[in-house]
């Protein structure tokens, strides 16, 4: 079985809010200094999930990311998981581009690769949060979606997923090939153990360039973006925290329920 | 781009209503169809969208489309896409709206892709920009630690997803004028390549998250499952319902419906209590519109009391017991 798996670079999204830090001139974010990026939450436990699907059925994970050069490092951690090669797709026409130029470039380079049974993706980025590379990229390469998958419970002609829904879960099926977006509940990713690890970190990551995998300047050209962010902002909130104490934390704990009593 | 006009929901039925998304959606919709001086158009599919139309038209649309099929009675995703994608291509929406439900949130970004538009999700306003006629959207980004404002130059229709209670309801007016216009297309079957097997409901105790008054949240200061049941008790005591951030359903402490957060539930309860959880932006994205947020948490740097209104700074231990002592005290009287 031939899995591909898309994971993004993104700054750490767990920094405390206090070090957060924008330029609203050039709608990016500063990213806080001594603070590595890291793979994308949701990519790691689709990285997770192609892990667990290779030590049942055997088969060969590959790893793709569009970013900087820097991106090799989460290339290097999926591989230290248990992925068996991976490219970067970099070049300075795939800086900043939106939904459609990320899916674009990804769908480029999966074509290079060529055969796969599945196409694993976050179910959305750590980032800018947009949620729609996964489905984009199905339609570009007209296969099959299934959008936030907690557990790929099996494959053979077909895969089948469970996914989370707002009341439980639904079980659905699709025939391969097809994509699917992995969401937290598929539960924690393994930690990279050592051999794997020294493997990966030794391990040289080819980087694709636009011509590489014959994406066409067209369909790269920021002018045609189908979204763009005109603004970034922090939002403000004033809010003072009335602290309660009291002689001991007992007092203190029925000293606010005595308050919010009064208030709901 | 000049072709496409108008305003389009796709409405979402429940209970044999329109949903009250669906509701808000028609709201806001109204707004922006009127800004630009177009028409609201509504989608609704199934067996039962029929029944509904009257309601739609009271409720602000001018147009509403049904697509009476029984194969559209439950969300399959193919099979939604390709009747509002057969349907945009006929109507060239300018602006297109789904709610931020499991609906929007997965049809969305396929319709997206099938017709090239352009989307932005979760978003919490909507405005039309008075110089080029574009859809203005702003929506959280990096889990909510700022906010992105997004426009579409040139892509239609402009897509978003709205999340629920941001906007007002549309105001209803029987004997509002509009057309029902019945979707011919048939479905193409052999299109329809996912087939949901099988749908199972998460039994929840007590009050629904969503609904509930009060919600009691833990976090990974809980320390185990055994600790985490603490809460239920004061839930109990207060008639609320138990929430958990992401770390404490990672965990196995709460059920993966149970998540708060950007990527879990939104709630708007009058009281929120978190307890032994930082107060990460994603998780409170979840929680802001609640009207009183209480944080119990022994760090009094964590975020979780830059957005709480009262807090108390110590070890949850030596304070959830004597506080749902305390309430069950008041509350009996
Ligand atoms: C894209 C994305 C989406 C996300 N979506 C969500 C989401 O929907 N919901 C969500 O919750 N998270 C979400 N997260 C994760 C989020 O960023 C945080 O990691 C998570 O909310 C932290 O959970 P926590 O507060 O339980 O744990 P921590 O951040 O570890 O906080 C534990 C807190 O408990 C306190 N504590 C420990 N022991 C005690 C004690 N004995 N008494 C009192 N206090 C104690 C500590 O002081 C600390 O503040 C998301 C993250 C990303 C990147």
């Amino acid at each position: 079985m031939n899995i591909i798996v898309c994971v993004k670079q993104v700054l750490d999204p767990e920094i405390p809010p206090a070090k957060f830090k924008i330029d609203p001139e050039t709608k990016q974010v500063i990213p806080p200094p001594g603070v590595p990026p890291v793979i994308s939450v949701y990519d790691e436990r689709a990285v997770e999930a192609a892990c667990r699907l290779k030590d049942k059925l055997k088969g060969k994970i590959t790893v793709i990311s569009v970013g900087s050069d820097k991106a090799a490092d989460v290339i290097k951690h999926a591989i230290s998981m248990g992925a068996d090669e991976g490219f970067v797709l970099c070049d300075p026409a795939f800086e900043n581009l939106d939904s459609f130029g990320t899916a674009y470039v990804l769908s480029k380079a999966i074509q290079k690769i060529g055969a796969y049974d599945l196409v694993l993706c976050g179910r959305q980025a750590a980032d800018w949060g947009a949620g729609q590379v996964g489905s984009i990229l199905a339609e570009i390469l007209a296969i099959p979606v299934i959008t936030l998958a907690c557990d790929i419970e099996g494959v053979d002609t077909n895969v089948r997923v469970k996914r989370i829904v707002s009341d439980g879960y639904e079980i659905v099926e699709a025939p391969l090939p097809s994509l699917v977006t992995v969401s937290s509940e598929i539960g924690l990713p393994r930690l990279p153990a050592g051999v794997r690890l020294m493997m990966a970190r030794k391990k040289v990551i080819p980087v694709w360039k636009a011509q590489d995998i014959g994406a066409e300047a067209s369909q790269l050209d920021k002018g045609n973006a189908h979204t763009e962010i005109t603004g970034l902002s922090v939002p403000t909130r004033k809010i003072e925290c009335e602290i309660i104490t009291g002689a001991t934390p007992g007092e203190a704990a029925a000293n606010l329920a005595s308050k919010l009593a009064n208030l709901i | 781009m000049d072709n496409y006009k108008g305003v389009l929901v796709f409405g979402e039925i429940g209970d044999g209503k329109l949903t009250p998304i669906t509701i808000e959606l028609l709201g806001v919709g109204r707004k922006l169809a009127d800004d630009l001086g177009e028409e609201l158009s509504i989608l609704l599919v199934g067996s039962k969208a029929g029944a509904l139309a009257q309601e739609a038209i009271a409720c602000g649309a001018d147009n509403v489309y049904i697509a009476e099929d029984s194969l559209l009675d439950a969300y399959n995703s193919d099979a939604y896409t390709q009747t509002a994608a057969n349907l945009c291509k006929k109507v060239l929406p300018s602006i297109m709206l789904f709610g931020h439900t499991d609906l929007g949130c997965d049809l969305s970004p396929r319709l997206n892709g099938r017709l090239g538009g352009g989307l932005s999700m979760e978003c919490m306003t909507l405005s039309i920009d008075s110089a080029t006629k574009a859809l203005i959207a702003t929506r959280p980004v990096f889990g909510g630690n700022a906010h992105a404002t997004m426009m579409s130059k040139s892509a239609r229709p402009q897509m978003a997803t709205v999340r629920a209670k941001v906007f007002a309801p549309a105001e209803r007016a029987d004997g509002r004028q509009g057309k029902v216009i019945p979707v011919e297309d048939k479905l193409d079957a052999s299109a329809l390549k996912v087939k949901v097997v099988e749908k199972i409901k998460e039994q929840v105790e007590g009050v629904k998250l969503e609904d509930a008054e009060v919600v009691v949240s833990g976090g990974r200061g809980m320390g185990s499952a055994q600790e985490f049941t603490k809460l239920r008790e004061l839930a109990n005591v207060l008639g609320g319902a138990v929430g958990a951030t992401r770390v404490a359903c990672d965990e196995g402490w709460a059920a993966a419906t149970l998540q708060v957060g950007q990527s879990g539930k939104v709630v708007s309860p009058k009281l929120y209590i978190a307890i032994g959880l930082s107060g990460a932006m994603a998780h409170i994205a979840g929680c802001l519109g609640s009207k009183y947020i209480v944080a119990i948490n022994k760090d009094k740097e964590a975020n979780i009391f830059n957005v709480a209104h009262f807090g108390i700074v110590g070890d949850w231990k030596e304070i959830l017991p004597p506080l749902t002592a305390k309430f069950k005290e008041l509350l009996s009287k």
